[in-house]
């Protein structure tokens, strides 16, 4: 079996994706597996710790359940400090569990395009996460993916597993050192969500304008499990193109997808949210709210109702501020089974003078009531996040140059 | 402190308002009534300085300074500030956010809002999933954080159910009289108002000083408020455009005699 999978990813090896721009492979060095460890996120220099705060990863580890740090191509750091989750990584854990080896590369194809390809020959490690049955964990687990080296180009393969009744929130912070003159992030992410457990995922997309971001994540849900995944990229980025998708495999399942972006001039960011609902019941809510500053945005989104009695809802909103910038949003709504409520709204333009007027009525300047509606908008995307995340986000959208060009 | 001299203006290329004159003094509570469509809001919206309303010719004094080309905010900022009719809705923006910012930090927003019935509406986007009344009070709260020396309310009645309108008539009264009915109290304490009123239910609450009728986009009469809420009730307002019609130079003698 292994092998016929091989021969389909090396036949993969230059199969375009979908979307996004083709980056070509070939220009990256591959990142360092060979970094050495650390004993602590504290160890860290001063500007990565704040590298690493500007992502919502608290370099103490307080309050958090669990701590992982992914540098290059080498796992740095690994500890849990929580009960009920078990955290290693990946290379470790399919040596820990012997089972392990019928998750991976389950829920993503290897050769899904040249990304997945690549990554599942550089047998790429990740993070490997267990909520164990009917935990609780009670304290988000951190992860960090961080790009270091001048010329990098990183793997990552992390699986997730959130066993029956578990509840648990991991915190993804992606982020790049000072001085990175180029960089490539293969992310490949496989959760499984067991009957009834509830997942939320927040992953923060704080890159640079040297990096191309191909995350490829999918995620498997099983009856009455509830996934909630919040994503945020409000910093400048190359280029960055991501679909994630769940299968809701199992009646009366809940997943809501909320994404904020901010496309910068230079950055283009292809970002879509999919999900497919194969069991009554099923409910899903996929929201995004994307601004340009002067860059490209496309805000994808896809429903595929495949069995009767499921109720979904897809929001695309997108604000342009830039005279330069380009907004294009596609919802798909598909039904395959005529009992479904599936419903879109999607609006793309400029921020409505009466709303700046109404504000600058009540004392405002011009600018700094065009910096609230960008704000509010935004933040209606946010809302879903976790209260320990958003002083961070709040900073950095206050931080965030949203004037009208 | 408010002149309005000769206004003429057009919103998208049709002229609304015709030349039209009038003033608010400081310390008076001035109405305007006028059926729909006769130009009240636009001249409000006018006022305010709202893009979209454009001012052809004459001029808005506010204490002798020359506002006419000055945007929203720098108008706000003079003392005006203003209840809409239909604001907009502004996703994303909770309530007591704007509130906060209308009072300059300054303002208790949880004690006025318990006054208003609003401690609920806080948390809320503003205006988003508002009632007619709960957008009239919501309105209200956020010109009682932001205390300007001019009201321009618009229809500060209209969509209330009786219940609230009791709660909110007394809440403008404040705003505009402060603790004392005196007129001579009121007067000192430099606040005025322009007060749009279809129905002229607001007057139940509110003390006011002069009236104006607006018709056609023009000023009509002018006079004793009650008095012309009187004879509006009593013949409608086409009595009030035929009198206008006969006798065109009574307003104009009006206006003048008030200086």
């Amino acid at each position: 079996m292994a092998s016929d999978e091989e021969r389909r990813a090396r036949e993969a090896l230059r199969k375009a994706a979908r979307f996004g721009d083709d980056i070509d492979l070939e220009a990256y060095s591959e990142g360092s597996r060979e970094l050495a460890p650390v004993g602590s996120l504290e160890e860290l220099p001063e500007d990565t710790k704040t590298t690493l705060l500007d992502t919502g990863i608290v370099p103490s580890g307080k309050g958090r359940a669990g701590n992982f740090l992914l540098m290059d191509n080498s796992v740095v750091h690994s500890a849990v400090m929580g009960e009920g989750v078990e955290l290693m990584p990946l290379s470790q854990a399919l040596k820990v569990h012997d089972w392990l080896k019928d998750y991976v590369w389950k829920a993503v194809r290897p050769d899904t395009d040249k990304y997945t390809a690549e990554t599942y020959l550089e047998n790429a490690d990740g993070y490997f996460i267990r909520a164990l049955p009917g935990a609780k964990v009670r304290m988000p687990v951190q992860t960090c993916l961080l790009l270091k080296d001048r010329n990098t180009k990183q793997y990552v393969h992390n699986v997730l597993i959130a066993e029956e009744g578990s509840e648990l929130e991991v915190v993804t912070g992606c982020t790049t050192s000072k001085g990175v003159e180029k960089g490539l992030h293969l992310g490949i992410s496989e959760f499984f969500l067991r009957k009834g457990s509830k997942l939320t995922f927040t992953m923060i997309h704080n890159w640079s304008e040297v990096i191309g971001v191909r995350p490829r994540t999918d995620v498997v849900m099983d009856e009455g499990a509830t996934y909630v995944n919040n994503y945020v990229a409000l910093k400048p980025v190359r280029s960055i193109q991501t679909y994630p998708t769940a299968h809701m495999n199992g009646p009366d399942g809940v997943c809501r997808f909320n994404s904020v972006a901010v496309a910068h001039p230079g950055s283009v960011l292809d970002l879509g949210s999919r999900a497919i609902l194969n069991a009554p019941g099923c409910r899903a809510e996929l929201i995004s709210r994307t601004i340009t500053t002067g860059g490209t945005v496309i805000a994808r989104g896809q429903l595929v109702g495949n069995s009767a009695g499921i109720k979904a809802h897809l929001e695309c909103k997108g604000l342009i501020l830039s005279e330069k910038g380009v907004q294009i949003a596609i919802p798909e709504l598909e039904a395959r089974v005529p009992d479904v409520e599936m419903t879109h709204e999607a609006a793309v333009g400029k921020i409505a003078q009466d709303q700046v007027e109404y504000l600058m009525s009540r004392g405002l300047s011009e600018e700094d009531a065009v910096g609230m509606i960008v704000r509010g908008f935004l933040d209606v995307g946010i809302r879903g996040i976790p209260e320990h995340l958003k002083a961070e986000i709040d900073r950095t959208l206050q931080e965030t140059d949203v004037r009208r060009g | 402190m408010l002149e309005i001299e000769n206004l003429t203006v057009e919103v998208a290329g049709k002229e609304i308002l015709h030349n039209v004159s009038l003033s608010v003094k400081s310390g008076y509570t001035t109405v305007l009534f006028g059926p729909n469509g006769s130009g009240k809001s636009t001249l409000l919206m006018t006022i305010m300085g709202f893009s979209g309303y454009k001012v052809r010719s004459g001029r808005i004094l506010l204490n002798g300074e020359d506002i006419t080309h000055l945007p929203v905010n720098e108008r706000a900022k003079r003392g005006i500030g203003m209840m809409m009719q239909r604001p907009p809705n502004i996703t994303g923006v909770r309530l007591k956010d704007l509130v906060r910012i209308a009072g300059k930090g300054k303002v208790d927003i949880a004690k006025i809002a318990e006054e208003l019935d609003m401690t609920n509406f806080l948390e809320r986007d503003v205006n988003v999933g508002f009632s007619g009344g709960e957008i009239k009070r919501s309105e209200i709260l956020q010109l009682t954080a932001q205390n300007p020396c001019l009201l321009l309310l618009d229809e500060p009645e209209s969509g209330v159910d009786m219940v609230s309108i009791e709660k909110l008539g007394a809440k403008v009264r404040e705003l505009l009289q402060g603790p004392s009915h005196c007129a001579g109290w009121r007067e000192r304490s430099g606040k005025a108002a322009l007060i749009i009123t279809h129905t002229g239910q607001i007057l139940d609450y509110v003390e006011a000083d002069r009236g104006y009728v607006m018709c056609n986009g023009t000023v009509a009469c002018s006079g004793n408020p009650r008095e012309l809420l009187a004879e509006i009730r009593k013949m409608g307002y086409q009595e009030c455009i035929r009198c206008k019609l006969n006798q065109p130079n009574l307003v104009v003698e009006n206006v003048a005699s008030e200086g």
